[in-house]
């Protein structure tokens, strides 16, 4: 707009769709905000809630006046920054300092109640009884009464949680293929009551003797089972009934487990727990992973170097070529040099995968070499190049393409008039000129394949490995830490945002050093 | 105006995202507000949790299989069964998850050697199988089900490795040992004696009937018959004679690295490969070749241990979250008790069942399908314990460095050390 809309003029301009407008914006806001806390709540997601309730008082304090102009500008911005950028970083970060992963995913409580859940064992010789549950008040608030039909017997038993099984007198039930149907004086809970008070139900397990009992299987099978271990929450200790075993809370590694009397862990599972910069620790303490991070950012830096270079140095003389007015047929040519670029990466480097087979490769049949391309370190790497650069020179040569024809050609003919060279133009006057529209684009590039998962995990899968799995000849970086946190044992996400944390970092500082680089490169004109 | 419209865009974007934030994690408390309307609906009060609808999680292959026979359960007993495709390769995970955050599906389908990390995270509970199942489902199903004594999943097929032989390129259809095996197909002038990936990550699970075979093991088991992963027998005498057998095989060229996951199954279909060793999933394509075949149990080396290929054993799993966990044990007690599922499963995708009354059913119909269900009786169930993670990657590296040419005692016991560090 221009500057006849002075502030002014719009303060005053109050129109009736500007009004509806707001309001209508400002009640879906405090709807939404309505509607999504209770969930929140119920979820005990707290900061979710306090971002939810932090960015409605926003919203209504910045949009409901026409006061705070440039709060109104700002705040989405800064929003959208917070929730989609700084949060996950400080996420990462937190969870850095955590044991986070496989077998630690839960709380304390959740990893005992798994373990005690998972002791309850079937009696072996006991009956498997057709169950109905029974309630004197309601059916969603109880109290239940379990009454079972032995199978083999026929006989009616019932009991609950205090009162142990009994025979029931057979003129109190209605008993229809093997199952009670009616109870005096009590409803009978149908098969969608049943599931849905189950957990409950789980808990009201019938007394047999001290530790066995008579739970519900199904909605309306009943089984004899006995809970094997007992959690003492006093002396935080799980103690197995059947031979009187007591297991104690005992650190192996970075993680809590519960152990025998031997320390040998018993259970497998663990829980969630802040471990201080043990993460940190591991990455920079263990010679192995440290070695492994630094021979993997050498590799990186070469191959994204060494990809943007390659690229650059055939799109660009690709386009330089194919910019010559006397070339026929310019159009097709230039067509087909963009295929590469049209066909999907995932495909082309799944191709070009088996392209590298050593015995059935279409490379070294064509050529007759018998070169062990992914066996050997030094070609993997050549290979992964030569595929990146297959890969990549498409878009160099569209953008040296575009920036050449925006380069007018009086000046090579200067140049030319003046008795330089076709390569002394060329390098002397094209180039610097290309260069400041490119290389901020080439700096992109460099980001770009710092970061290229797909090229290494589609093509190599980060192999070969001749000193076991650690990282691969062609790991870089980032697929080096998806093997960390994925591969190996189990999830590891505490260790794999450690790993994250310092790739970020890194990242940062190299960001900052090319943004030097563009500045540089900028100051040509 | 321009600040007015800019503002409201703004606002627009806020919504959205709020919405996103509601996505985060609304589903199981919207999920209870519906089921509570659909079974006031029906005239019954129920209480708050259930969501009325019994949500089964299975991968695209199996999933169109199961709706039906799950749909005809659920109208049976009087529930909604909603069954939903997931990838096979983001099931596990996702399961996992969703099941922590509280909005996970009821019932998943899976491989038996997901237990161990679906136990150590607190994910499914435990199963209690009918006492008399034994008649019901074949050993190795419920073996492989059964995790430090306790039973956690009811199974439904089992898939493990057979020998596939070329008529056209052999005349040993079915060896008796490894040494048969491959003079049969150097006699038969085959291009490649056989079809086994490797490439050059290895693929251990395809090499675990070489490597049982020469003596290789990879946990002990404790006195209770449970697996011990402080017990690791990678790097142990016998898998150093395994790593021998190995790189010997890999002179000959009866291993190769070039051979891989994607060209083993193509090379023997195109007449290349004299031999395959591969599972159940590579029948349609070998049946589409066109030659005669056979399949037969592989075969170990002469003088030594069995081979004993892995059985991995798809298995139904009650999440430990479940909002109908009632209704979720209910269908695990019946599907173990009555082939009705596993059939219908079977006429739309015929893997090997475990159900011994359906195998008899198809033992004339479909003699390859009951092969590979007899070959797994012989097999031993892939160990579901979480450390079985550690071995993939390190055991597979090692075994396709052996068979590209490098040093078969330091390299299996440079794995060994590698998985014993990893374990803890």
């Amino acid at each position: 707009m221009t500057s006849t809309h002075a502030p002014a003029h719009r303060t005053r301009s109050t129109s009736v769709p500007a009004v509806v407008t707001r309001v209508l914006v400002l009640g879906i806001t405090l709807a939404l905000t309505v509607f999504i806390a209770p969930v929140l709540i119920s979820q005990q997601s707290w900061m979710w809630l306090t971002v939810l309730l932090l960015a409605a008082a926003g919203i209504f304090v910045l949009y409901s006046t026409k006061r705070f102009v440039p709060g109104k500008y700002l705040f989405p911005g800064s929003f959208f920054l917070a929730v989609f950028l700084i949060l996950p970083i400080a996420l990462t970060v937190g969870y850095s300092f955590t044991n986070y992963g496989d077998g630690t995913r839960g709380t304390k409580e959740q990893a005992v109640g798994s373990i005690i859940a998972s002791s309850v064992q079937q009696s072996p010789d006991a009956p498997r009884y057709a169950m109905t549950v029974a309630t004197s008040g309601t059916a969603a608030e109880g109290p239940y009464e379990l009454f079972l039909v032995d199978p083999d017997a026929g006989t009616v038993l019932s009991g609950d949680a205090e009162n142990a099984l009994e025979e029931v007198p057979a003129g109190d039930v209605t008993v229809v293929d093997g199952r009670v149907t009616e109870v005096d004086g009590m409803t009978v809970l149908n098969a969608g009551e049943v599931n849905a008070i189950y957990n409950e139900l789980m808990e009201l397990a019938v007394p047999v003797d001290e530790s066995t009992a008579v739970r519900p299987l199904g909605v309306n099978q009943a089984f004899v089972g006995t809970t094997v271990l007992q959690y003492d929450e006093d002396a935080d200790t799980i103690t197995d009934t059947a031979t009187g075993e007591v297991y104690t809370v005992s650190v192996i590694g970075d993680e809590e487990y519960f152990v025998d009397s031997e320390g040998q862990r018993a259970f497998s599972q663990s829980w969630l727990q802040s471990v201080g910069i043990s993460n940190y620790e591991r990455l920079f303490t263990n010679p192995t992973v440290a070695n492994q991070f630094v021979s993997a950012f050498v590799w990186t830096l070469v191959f994204a170097a060494g990809s943007v270079l390659l690229t650059f140095a055939l799109g660009f003389a690709l386009a330089l070529i194919l910019n010559d007015q006397r070339l026929k047929g310019r159009r097709v040519y230039r067509s087909i040099l963009i295929m590469p670029y049209a066909i999907p990466g995932f495909i082309s480097l799944l191709v070009w995968s088996n392209f590298y087979n050593q015995e059935f490769g279409l490379i070294n049949q064509t050529l007759g070499l018998n070169l062990n391309w992914f066996g050997d370190p030094t070609l993997a790497q050549v290979a992964v190049l030569l595929t990146n650069l297959w890969m990549g020179f498409p878009y160099m040569f569209i953008v040296s393409t575009g920036a050449l024809q925006a380069i007018p050609d009086e000046l090579t003919e200067a140049a030319r008039m003046d008795g330089a060279s076709r390569f002394q133009s060329t390098s002397k006057i094209v180039l610097p000129l290309l260069l400041v529209a490119v290389a901020p684009l080439l700096v992109s590039s460099f980001a770009f394949n710092f970061n290229n998962f797909n090229a290494i995990e589609l093509l190599t899968g980060g192999g070969p490995f001749p000193d076991g799995s650690g990282r691969g000849s062609t790991d870089i970086l980032i697929s080096m830490v998806y093997r960390i946190a994925f591969g190996g044992s189990g999830a590891d996400f505490g260790f794999a945002s450690a790993v994250s944390v310092c790739l970020f970092i890194l990242t940062g500082v190299l960001a900052a050093i090319q943004f030097r680089f563009t500045n540089v490169l900028e100051d040509v004109n | 105006m321009q600040i007015r419209r800019k503002s409201f865009l703004a606002l627009g974007g806020l919504a959205a995202s709020m919405t996103v934030l509601a996505a985060c994690g609304d589903d199981s408390s919207s999920g209870g507000t519906t089921g509570g309307d659909a079974s006031d609906g029906g005239g019954a009060a129920t209480g708050g949790d259930s969501s009325g609808r019994l949500v089964i999680w299975a991968d695209e292959e199996k999933a169109p299989a199961l709706e039906p026979p799950a749909t005809a359960w659920g109208e049976e007993n009087g529930i909604e069964v909603v069954v939903e495709v997931v990838p096979a390769d983001e099931l596990q995970n996702n399961f996992i998850t969703a099941n922590q955050a509280g909005n996970g599906p009821d019932v998943t389908m899976g491989a038996h050697d997901w237990i161990g990390n679906l136990v150590q995270n607190g994910s499914i509970a435990p199963v209690q199988l009918p006492s008399d199942v034994g008649d019901t489902i074949a050993p190795i199903g419920i073996e492989a089900v059964t995790y430090d004594g306790q039973t956690y999943g009811v199974p439904y097929a089992v898939e493990t490795l057979a020998l596939y032989a070329n008529h056209d390129l052999t005349d040993a259809p079915a060896p008796s040992t490894f040494e048969e095996l491959i003079s049969a197909a150097e006699a038969g002038g085959a291009e490649n004696i056989l079809s086994l990936p490797i490439g050059e990550e290895g693929d251990p699970y395809h090499m675990q009937p070489i490597y049982t075979s020469a003596g290789g093991y990879l946990f002990g088991k404790d006195s209770e018959g449970s697996l011990d992963p402080s017990d690791l027998g990678v790097g142990e005498e016998g898998s150093l004679a395994a790593a021998d057998k190995i790189a010997e095989l890999g002179e000959q060229g009866v291993l190769k690295n070039s051979i891989n996951g994607d060209n083993s199954i193509s090379l023997f279909t195109e007449g290349k490969s004299a031999y395959l060793i591969s599972g159940p999933w590579a029948l349609a394509d070998v049946r589409d070749a066109g030659f005669e075949f056979t399949i037969s149990p592989i075969p170990g080396f002469e003088g030594m241990e069995d081979a004993a290929p892995f059985a991995g054993v798809n298995s139904f799993y009650v999440a430990s979250n479940a909002a109908n966990a009632g209704f979720a044990q209910q269908f695990m007690t019946d599907v173990a008790s009555s082939p009705d599922v596993a059939k219908a499963m079977y006429e739309a995708n015929p893997l090997p069942p475990v159900n011994l009354e359906l195998r008899e059913e198809i033992a004339t119909s479909d003699e390859h399908v009951v092969i590979f269900a007899e070959a797994a009786e012989a097999a031993d169930p892939m160990p579901a314990i979480p450390a079985m993670a550690a071995i993939w990657g390190p055991l597979g590296i090692a075994q396709a460095n052996i068979v590209g040419g490098a040093d078969p005692h330091s390299t299996m016991e440079g794995a060994g050390e590698e998985i014993a560090t990893a374990i803890g």
